[in-house]
């Protein structure tokens, strides 16, 4: 084995910017509803190396042929700020709104929970999911699909909750989010 | 001796010559659109090359004579022609090229246009519509490959549609910052009959980006330059994509000022290089004082440049103490890299132009005492004379070649009234080029900057010429960049255009040496070009003039002998091997760490 002294392993380039408080920001994205816009979007996100948590998107407009994208990102400030830069940048995009930064907004995801099991950890399952109002949408003797909406943080813990229970599959759609009060964004 | 028998391609007066600009609203085919619309746009000339996916194209240009298509050797020299003519001539530069392999061909180009904002409009074929998807013959995801590399592209399936496309990539290639636009056109949609939209009534889209900067900034931005002591323009590309008249405007506010100016790479010719207030370029090869007073400066008035990592060095130590103003047409190109204190979006021309207005409307003075006390400062700089270079009477420095090319372009711009355009390919020679040769004007000097590309510079020159026909046009090249593009060398003898070839010829991948010399413990791994062509015999058998300098006494009258040829023309100056690019700072270290030539030696290898 060749051991090198430190020095001539370290990069010219040192360390980079490091991991220095890392936000989490929900972005709401206007766009045109055209084929390749997703591919565009997350093209950029890993071209440049972004981190996304979540990314929903379906069309809200009919008339105008658009559709709104919420995109949750993790990362700096100057990286979130760079993220929202380079999204107005795309030819198909409107409007690019930092909800996080913009003031106060409402975020809800949806999930669809498995659940097999019998006897006492079936009772539970049903006792937990009506504490969290999750709705049973489809069971059998053995099993419980159970559909839960609510903030993220809502979504993971009843998530936590279930897999003792017999969780065996989820399904989640990411956040979507809108600023409250009479703001049109 | 061969001769050359021209093909007879005998002008077919056709129904579309007629047709064009006469009613703009009726039903043609997908083919015919694509010229109605070039024709619309102001285009006279385009770079591509044929292959079946856009047949129905070339019919339609073989049936008309308002479009005038170049035929290149390659599809990667297609794009770099392109960009050489939209540089040279601040139009938006058009290429036609097939499905499948043309499309990945021009692939290098369109991504070199990208990094250094160059405006374009590239046609690519597809297969046809029903085809997509079926791994069909010549069948590539063009829009899916050029994605990443585009500021957008199109996939045209509906001949209806097609009209309005054509103009919108235009609109949004040339708006905003310019970029490579791509229109995929699937065979069926150019045969396809439709109805045309002319350019006036095409919907553009909802892409207008702000160029117009905001006049609180502007106001507070001359303020702070009026109150600086150690100030600096630092400019770039942005200046030269403004226009003609930014680069006009600069020149008269910077001259106002008496601060001291620098550039980036890209941004060469903005402002005259004859003038006493010009410091040289920045960055990696830049000039000592250059590099200096950016690191010294108290208020940075950065116009148009986005802040390279060649042009920063260190990031954490770059101009420490100063305040920076930061103009940008592109919002993202702002605190992307280095924190400035006053960021303004807009167009780098109409800033320009608003800070001089405000200047004199407010009657600002610089702070003289400050500024007599920074320009002593910067000669003490200038002092040490960064480019000088060791003199050879045997062996020619292609510093020296360099020097000379310049003093021949200057007498005959004298004797023959005519402008000089500088087209480089990328390497030590590229840099020396930047140094040694001056540019007064904007639009002089196409060179790739953002993403390096040897190979770019024979392309390059071959749309510069066609741009400017009466222009002298010469590629500096490196013997291993100019072997990337040769073949365009049968595009300028198709077209009767006399560029020429200045290789400056080290028999090395001069750069790649440089590196591993200084900084990979002087381990040559395949760096050094074996089997070498004879360029001169090279440049004869295109059916060209081939030249060739071997020691310094022979230079001049080589030199005397490229600038009159009426061909193609190949000079292949052999110069010294082992010089190095200097000044230099080595990836990783600050403005302020530059390696000079004179201690070189001295240099410790191992702290890098
Ligand atoms: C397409 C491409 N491949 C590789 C490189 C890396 N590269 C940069 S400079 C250089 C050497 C260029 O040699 P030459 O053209 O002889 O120029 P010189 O440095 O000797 O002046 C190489 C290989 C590049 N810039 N572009
Ligand atoms: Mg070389």
């Amino acid at each position: 084995m060749i051991v090198k002294d430190k020095k001539e392993n370290q990069s010219v380039y040192g360390d980079g910017p490091g991991d220095r408080d890392i936000q989490r920001h929900t972005l709401s994205v206007l766009v045109d509803n055209e084929p390749g816009v997703l591919a565009r979007v997350i093209g950029l996100f890993s071209g440049r190396g972004y981190n996304i948590e979540s990314l929903t998107v379906a069309e809200v407009s009919k008339k105008l042929n658009q559709s709104r994208m919420t995109i949750v990102a993790i990362g700096t400030p100057s990286v979130i700020q760079q993220i929202k830069h380079q999204l107005e940048r795309l030819v198909p995009v409107h409007k690019v709104n930092d909800l996080t930064e913009e003031g106060p907004h409402v975020e809800r995801e949806l999930a669809l929970v498995k659940v097999v099991g019998t006897g006492e950890k079936r009772v539970e399952a049903i006792r937990s999911a009506d504490i969290f109002r999750a709705r049973v949408i489809d069971s059998t003797t053995s099993s419980f699909i159970f559909e839960v909406t609510g903030s993220t943080q809502k979504v993971d813990a009843f998530i936590e909750l279930m897999v003792p229970l017999g969780m065996v599959n989820i399904s989640r759609t990411g956040a979507a989010a809108i600023s409250r009060g009479s703001d049109k964004i | 001796m061969i001769k050359t028998v021209k093909a007879k391609t005998k002008k077919i007066k056709s129904p579309l010559g007629k047709k064009l600009n006469k009613n703009h609203n009726q039903t043609m085919s997908g083919a015919e659109m694509v010229i109605e619309a070039l024709v619309e746009q102001g285009v006279d000339t385009i770079f591509g090359y044929p292959g079946g996916a856009v047949l129905p194209i070339y019919d339609a240009i073989f049936q008309q004579d308002k479009i005038k298509h170049v035929l290149c050797r390659h599809e990667q020299g297609a794009a770099h022609a392109a960009e050489g003519y939209a540089r040279s001539t601040g139009k938006i530069g058009v290429i036609l090229v097939t499905s499948g392999p043309g499309a990945t061909n021009v692939v290098t180009g369109l991504t070199d246009a990208l990094l250094d904002s160059i405006p374009l409009v590239c046609i690519t074929g597809q297969v046809p519509t029903f085809l997509i998807g079926n791994d069909a013959f010549q069948e590539a995801d063009t829009t899916g490959i050029t994605r990443p590399c585009t500021k957008h592209n199109y996939l045209v399936k509906d001949v209806n549609t097609l009209a309005n496309v054509l103009h919108e990539a235009f609109h949004v290639s040339g708006s905003g910052r310019p970029g490579p636009v791509v229109i995929d056109l699937p065979k069926d949609v150019q045969f396809a009959e439709g109805k045309y939209i002319s350019k006036a009534k095409a919907k553009t889209h909802m892409y207008n980006p702000k160029t117009t900067p905001d006049m609180a900034a502007i106001k507070k931005a001359v303020a702070l330059i009026s109150k600086a002591k150690k100030p600096i323009f630092y400019t770039g590309g942005g200046v030269i994509n403004a226009g003609p008249k930014a680069s006009k405007d600069l020149t008269a506010f910077v001259k106002k000022t008496g601060f001291p100016i620098t550039s980036t790479l890209m941004g060469l010719g903005a402002f005259p290089a004859h003038e006493k207030q010009w410091m040289g370029m920045l960055g990696m090869h830049g000039t000592y004082e250059a590099n200096m007073a950016m690191h010294g400066c108290d208020v940075m008035i950065c116009i148009g440049a986005r802040f390279d990592d060649r042009v920063t060095g260190d990031i954490t130590r770059f101009s420490p103490n100063s305040k920076k103003i930061h103009i940008d047409i592109d919002a993202s190109s702002i605190n992307k890299i280095i924190h400035v204190d006053l960021p303004i979006i807009g167009d780098a021309g109409e800033a320009i132009a608003a800070m001089y207005k405000e200047w004199n409307a407010q009657k600002y003075k610089a702070d003289e005492a400050a500024l007599k006390k920074w320009w002593k400062q910067i000669k003490d700089w200038r002092g040490v004379n960064c480019l000088a270079y060791e003199k050879d009477d045997k062996i020619i420095k292609p510093q020296y070649a360099l020097e000379r090319l310049n003093h021949f372009l200057q007498k005959d711009a004298k004797k023959n009234k005519r402008d000089s355009f500088i087209t480089t390919e990328v390497g030590q020679h590229q840099m020396w080029a930047a140094q040694f040769l001056p540019f007064n004007k904007p639009n002089r000097w196409m060179t790739s900057g953002g993403l390096g590309t040897m190979g770019y510079g024979l392309p390059a020159a071959i749309g510069t010429q066609m741009g400017n026909p009466d222009g002298l046009v010469i590629d500096v090249a490196g013997e291993a960049s100019i072997l990337m593009n040769i073949q365009e060398m049968s595009t300028a003898i198709q077209y009767n255009l006399p560029v020429k070839i200045f290789i400056l010829n080290n028999q090395w991948m001069g750069m790649v040496r440089q590196w591993q010399e200084l900084l990979h413990g002087e381990r040559y791994s395949s760096s050094y070009t074996e089997s070498l062509p004879d360029f001169v015999k090279l440049a004869e058998a295109y059916g060209g003039i081939g030249l060739r300098a071997d020691t310094p006494d022979e230079l001049d009258d080589v030199i005397e002998q490229m600038l009159e040829t009426d061909k193609v023309t190949i000079v292949d100056v052999r110069v010294a091997q082992n010089e190095n690019c200097f000044p230099m700072i080595p990836s990783g270290k600050a403005h302020n760490e530059m390696i000079l030539a004179a201690d070189a030696e001295q240099f410790d290898k191992k702290l890098v």
